[in-house]
């Protein structure tokens, strides 16, 4: 597996561009995961809790009917099936337990649809730590089910009202305060974004995703994958799903979000569109303007709505290792539809942007009939239901 | 003017020196400028010019505001190098930036341009020596200062390094925390200078959360520089009446500068 260099750089990608304030947690921090890796008691800890609470590992499953209309094998990895309902639950229970081991009493974390706000939430109240949630004020509003559920679990939610209070305003002020509070606080981060060694913390946690994944498809049809598919918006259920095949001749697709589409400018598809720049304490591709402003990204997907990405990714696609294109808001929306029609599974819309990918992919031979296509069906789709209501006119007596 | 002149004189006359901050562009282009002269007529001996950041995670609500309120009138990174420009000669001017903007304006010509405005050096809250290879670089072909931060969590260790990185003096962050004036100010920041001093000669600043005279002359027994910044915007924020902000800042700085002086 590609590890980044000792200061956290895979090529000229990642690092730490932070505050001096914050060295002295980072290190500790890279220091208490590396140990916890080697540490056989941790890592059989976290592996009981997420086979007993996380309800992992997740089902590996062929999807028959979606695999007879794209004449592609179309494999699914059930990240839907987990605790909280995504794979951010494999995340957070590394990252908490971690959080104990450092010693620290409390985990603050940043959060845009509120499912990273809420999986944190919940790891946060099982491990006995205290909690707090950045979100933007817009999100806050329009993702109010979330905002309950974070308060239910015994979260403090903080409502951001700077800037474009969204997604990267609410990582701002998570990591301010975490400036202020880091001698008993860790930064529960939702992605593998952020300085080093989040991005390396972050994916080893998520790995699980591809671990399980090629095992699985070892043993149910002998052979690895052809092509494996995963959305990107920070990066983490993708990383997590190619960290396995890095080595393998498999080919690996990330797939951003292509908003309106990318023609339009309003998008979320950092590494096609972005330039090389420093976001959120690593270099990476940044969707930025000619001086270097952040600009606003563009999604129908709340979890893909990000002008940054995951400084591996960056490096996976400037080696050409990996590939990344944008899906527009409709592919996804399609795909959405075509996966409840076809197998009665309702994914999340960040989720249907992978697939919508991988169907593009076999309708567009990219990849030859018959090929074994694994797509992370990285959560479920219960939390965009008024999404859908609005986008397919449900409340308009539509019945399609 | 080079930041070492401006300390040889204020070490000549036994005191610390004031640093007032004030981003570019905030209230207006022309009245930045003319803030930077008031506060250099009323007794400012360096100035910080901030660039404002779309993403400023260092700073609190006051430079947050002064920012966002700057970029929406269309603030453009090259008129920096306009008000360095029109405010150098007198005193130091130091930029005070986010890492991105100057690695996309590009490093080396940031640097040129800068130098080329009669600025002094660049004071990087979110850059680190580690990651400073270009900077370094840069710095010196244009013969600037870089000032690192170190802070009250930094070992003994990286204080070493980071002080070694510096050129002009060092920027010692009070508190554990963003901007933001504060009724009391750090007791952390004195020994976080002592344990400074022990690895270098340069002039030691100390920034977060100085508001007045009476705090401005605390940190001035122990550090060589008293840096004040969201007490400076604030005299913008709590008025729409630039004018009387102008009027504000000039009794702020004068009750600073007596601050340093006592």
């Amino acid at each position: 597996m590609p590890q980044p260099d000792l200061t956290g750089h895979w090529g000229e990608f990642g690092g730490r561009f932070v505050p001096e304030a914050l060295i002295a947690a980072l290190e500790e921090l890279d220091i208490a995961h590396r140990k916890a890796l080697e540490d056989p008691e941790f890592q059989a800890e976290l592996a009981a809790l997420g086979r007993d609470y996380g309800n992992l590992p997740s089902p590996m499953y062929r999807a028959d009917r979606l695999s007879e209309a794209a004449g592609v094998e179309i494999w699914l990895k059930r990240e839907d099936l987990n605790h909280t309902g995504a794979h951010k639950i494999r995340n957070v229970l590394g990252q908490a337990l971690l959080t104990k081991r450092m010693g620290k009493t409390r985990v603050i974390a940043e959060t845009g649809a509120g499912q990273h706000g809420v999986a944190a939430a919940t790891a946060a109240t099982y491990m006995g730590l205290e909690c707090t949630v950045y979100m933007g004020e817009e999100d806050t509003r329009r993702q109010a089910l979330n905002v309950a559920r974070m308060r239910l679990l015994g979260a403090e939610v903080v409502p951001v009202t700077t800037g474009s209070r969204t997604l990267k305003d609410a990582m701002n002020e998570a990591l301010r305060e975490w400036v202020a509070s880091v001698d008993h606080t860790h930064y529960l981060i939702g992605s593998v974004g952020g300085p080093h060694p989040f991005p390396m913390v972050v994916r080893d946690y998520c790995r699980g995703i591809g671990d399980e994944a090629r095992a699985q498809l070892l043993d149910k049809t002998g052979r690895l994958p052809d092509a494996v598919a995963a959305c990107v918006g920070g990066g983490s259920n993708a990383m997590g799903a190619f960290t396995a095949f890095l080595d393998d001749d498999v080919k690996l697709y990330g797939f951003e979000a292509g908003g309106d589409g990318y023609e339009t400018g309003r998008h979320a598809a950092t590494i096609t569109a972005g330039e090389i720049g420093v976001l959120h304490g690593a270099r990476t591709y940044v969707l930025q303007d000619e001086d270097g402003q952040t600009i606003e990204s563009h999604s129908i997907s709340a979890g893909l709505d990000y002008p940054g990405v995951g400084p591996e990714h960056a490096h996976l696609a400037a080696t050409g290792r990996a590939a990344y294109e944008p899906v527009t808001d409709a592919e996804a929306m399609a795909a959405l539809e075509k996966l409840a029609r076809t197998e009665g599974i309702i994914c999340a819309i960040e989720s249907a942007h992978a697939l919508a990918g991988a169907l593009r992919l076999a309708e567009d031979k990219t990849l030859e009939p018959g090929s074994l296509v694994l797509v992370n069906l990285s959560g479920r789709g219960d939390k965009d239901m008024g999404t859908v209501v609005d986008y397919f006119g449900f409340d308009k007596g539509n019945d399609q | 003017m080079r930041t070492a002149e401006a300390f040889a004189k204020t070490r000549a006359e036994g005191r610390a020196a004031l640093v007032g901050y004030l981003p570019a562009g905030f209230p207006t282009l022309a009245d930045s400028i003319k803030a930077i002269d008031i506060m250099i007529e009323n007794g400012a001996d360096i100035i910080e010019v901030g660039l404002p950041y779309s993403d400023p995670v260092m700073d609190g609500p006051a430079i947050q505001k002064a920012a966002d309120r700057a970029l929406h009138a269309g603030f453009r990174t090259s008129q920096v190098f306009e008000v360095v420009e029109a405010v150098s000669g007198r005193v130091p001017i130091l930029i005070m930036t986010y890492w991105n903007l100057v690695e996309r304006y590009g490093t080396g010509r940031f640097a040129a341009d800068f130098a080329a405005a009669g600025g002094a050096g660049l004071i990087t809250p979110d850059l680190i020596p580690d990651e400073a290879d270009e900077w370094l670089a840069a710095s010196d072909a244009h013969d600037l200062d870089r000032v690192f931060l170190v802070a009250p969590s930094s070992t003994d260790e990286r204080i070493a390094s980071t002080v070694a990185a510096c050129r002009g003096f060092v920027y010692a962050q009070s508190v554990m925390g963003v901007t933001g004036a504060r009724s009391a100010t750090s007791t952390a920041a004195p020994k976080l200078v002592e344990r400074t001093r022990a690895h270098t000669d340069l002039p030691i600043g100390v920034g977060l959360g100085v508001r007045d005279g009476d705090q401005a002359a605390e940190v001035a027994s122990y550090g060589d520089a008293v840096i004040v910044g969201s007490a400076i915007v604030g005299c913008y924020l709590e008025t729409d009446d630039v004018p009387s902000g102008h009027q504000r800042l000039a009794e702020l700085t004068t009750e600073l500068a007596g601050g340093v002086r006592r």
